[in-house]
């Protein structure tokens, strides 16, 4: 038998319920998909007494439509939501992004709050017990410093889910649901720049599912790179929102996975805002990511790579929007 | 740690077990179904080794707990023959040669049959697709894609 900790697992069949369940006992864990989770736990990085799965909780399980805004349940697979009509035909970047999570069989089970509730990855976390008391354990997790900056107080594990960055530049909303009641707040606003705390969810909040306005005005794709085309995490992805108006810019957003504790909703893209989509305009777009972005040695690519890569695929994708656009 | 009866139906045929809340599923099929055919390859969800079909979609059971799976229909590879009759997965698996030292073959051909359950006739790429989760340190892969075709009668 595989090495397991003991736990109980509840399946409330509400919200109400789950957050019923979590608020007697705070250190309750989430279960989804489990593949972020379950791993997690085999390396004894997580160690839940109780873990509450919401994978069937009916009202975290739909997608629907009202006046052109679309919720998205939670707890809804990456198979479904790439499979859906209505995501298909007016959100085709997060099936771009769904598409390029893991692989098929993984996607099946994998869930779009899993996907955005993602703990931070760094080489130095995500190893087996043995490992990283080979290294005594890691700032994140169990130890005293950052092996991937020895002289800071602080954790660079990566966030590097696929789907964010994506949602991110459609402008999308999370439900949270908690003991203190109901909230909806903008999805770059549930993060923060911490490895070790990247998630701005209160004691027991948990998220119910993603909003995301009509977006059939813009223009939107996402790229990834990865060590290989199917099952690796990105070492870096960017999605981009672009909006033309008479051959200018009406509106421009740009978000970033994998280069930060967090996923990034780029600055100053604003600026760019009444210029054509032109090679001058990306040149200038490219220039802002250096100063926002801060891979680190989290990867075994190393953090140089993953700046090059970054520039080289926001210059991609924005030449292939503005085609896109114009056509 | 105090079990639970777990309900499903393995292979077309219901079962209840008395099974603890942390037990994974490869560990369920293994060692209390008695169920060798699912491979444990990697340290956890990165190999396909281990797939197992649950309600028709293929599913990595070492990084599924067993009472995940309460009321569902779950397949291993000891599903597929019949009578002693292989499948026709499991007959171009041998016949194309697309299994060789065989440990990635049964999560290979359920990974393979939860596809053509959803696409019955795939195109080369949709099946590079639908494998890219199961690695094989073997074949190179192009026996695999093969067989897949000869299954969903696609090539001879
Ligand atoms: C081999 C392998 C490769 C992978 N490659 C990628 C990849 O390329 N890109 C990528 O993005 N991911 C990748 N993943 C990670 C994972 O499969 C996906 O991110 C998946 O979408 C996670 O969803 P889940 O439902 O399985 O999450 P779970 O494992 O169930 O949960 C993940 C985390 O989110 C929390 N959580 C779950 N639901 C909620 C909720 N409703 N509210 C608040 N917190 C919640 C859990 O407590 C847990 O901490 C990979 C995983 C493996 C094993
Ligand atoms: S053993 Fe399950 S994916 Fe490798
Ligand atoms: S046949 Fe040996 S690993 Fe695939």
């Amino acid at each position: 038998m595989e090495f397991m900790p003991e736990f109980r697992v509840l399946r409330p069949a509400s919200v109400e319920d789950a957050v019923a369940a979590r608020r007697d006992d705070p250190d309750a864990c989430l279960l989804a998909g489990g593949t972020d989770l379950v791993p997690n736990i085999r390396r004894g990085i997580v160690a839940p007494r109780t873990i509450v799965d919401v994978s069937e909780v009916a009202e975290m399980r739909d997608i629907r439509e009202r006046d052109g805004e679309v919720r998205i349940g939670a707890s809804v697979t990456l198979a479904e939501l790439i499979e859906h009509p209505i995501i298909r035909q007016r959100f085709s970047v997060l099936v771009q992004a769904a598409s390029e999570v893991a692989a098929s069989s993984h996607r099946q089970v994998a869930t779009v709050g899993g996907n955005l509730c993602l703990d931070t990855r760094c080489v130095y976390y995500n190893q087996s017990e043995w490992w990283r008391r080979s290294n005594d354990y890691c700032f994140k997790h169990q130890g005293e410093i950052c092996h991937v900056a020895p002289k800071t107080v602080a954790c660079f594990a990566a966030y590097s889910g696929d789907l964010a960055p994506a949602f991110i530049v459609l402008d999308g909303a999370v439900e949270v649901a908690g003991p203190d009641g109901n909230r909806v707040m903008p999805l770059p606003e549930m993060y923060r720049d911490d490895g070790r705390d990247h998630l701005r969810l209160g004691p027991g909040e948990m998220v119910v599912a993603v909003r995301v306005p009509a977006a059939d005005s813009w223009h939107c794709g996402y790229v990834k790179a990865r060590v290989r085309s199917a099952i690796d995490f990105p070492l870096a992805g960017v999605a981009a929102a672009v909006k033309l108006q008479a051959g200018s810019l009406a509106g421009l957003r740009v978000a970033l996975t994998g280069t930060n504790a967090m996923p990034l909703l780029l600055q100053g893209t604003e600026d760019l805002v009444g210029a054509p989509l032109d090679d001058d305009a990306i040149d200038r777009l490219v220039a802002l990511i250096p100063k926002q972005i801060q891979p680190m040695t989290s990867t075994v690519t190393p953090p140089g790579y993953r700046r090059r890569v970054v520039a080289n695929m926001t210059r991609t994708l924005l030449r292939r929007l503005s085609a896109e656009a114009r056509r | 740690m105090a079990k639970a009866i777990l309900t499903l139906t393995l292979n077309g045929r219901p079962r209840e077990d008395a099974v603890s809340h942390n037990v994974l599923l490869i560990d369920y099929l293994r060692e209390i179904a008695h169920l060798t055919g699912t491979k444990m390859g990697c340290d956890g969800g990165e190999c396909g080794a281990c797939t197992v079909l649950v309600d028709d979609r293929p599913r990595l059971s070492c990084i599924t707990l067993a009472h995940s799976v309460a009321g569902k229909r779950v397949e291993t590879i000891e599903g597929g023959a019949r009578d002693g009759r292989l499948s026709q997965l499991q007959r171009a698996f041998h016949e194309r040669l697309g299994s060789q030292c065989g440990y990635c073959t049964p999560g290979m051909i359920m990974a393979a049959e939860g596809l053509l359950r959803r696409t019955p006739k795939p195109s080369t790429e949709e099946i590079r697709q639908g494998l890219s989760g199961n690695i094989c340190r073997c074949t190179g892969y192009t026996k695999i894609i093969e067989a897949v075709r000869v299954a969903a009668g696609d090539a001879t």
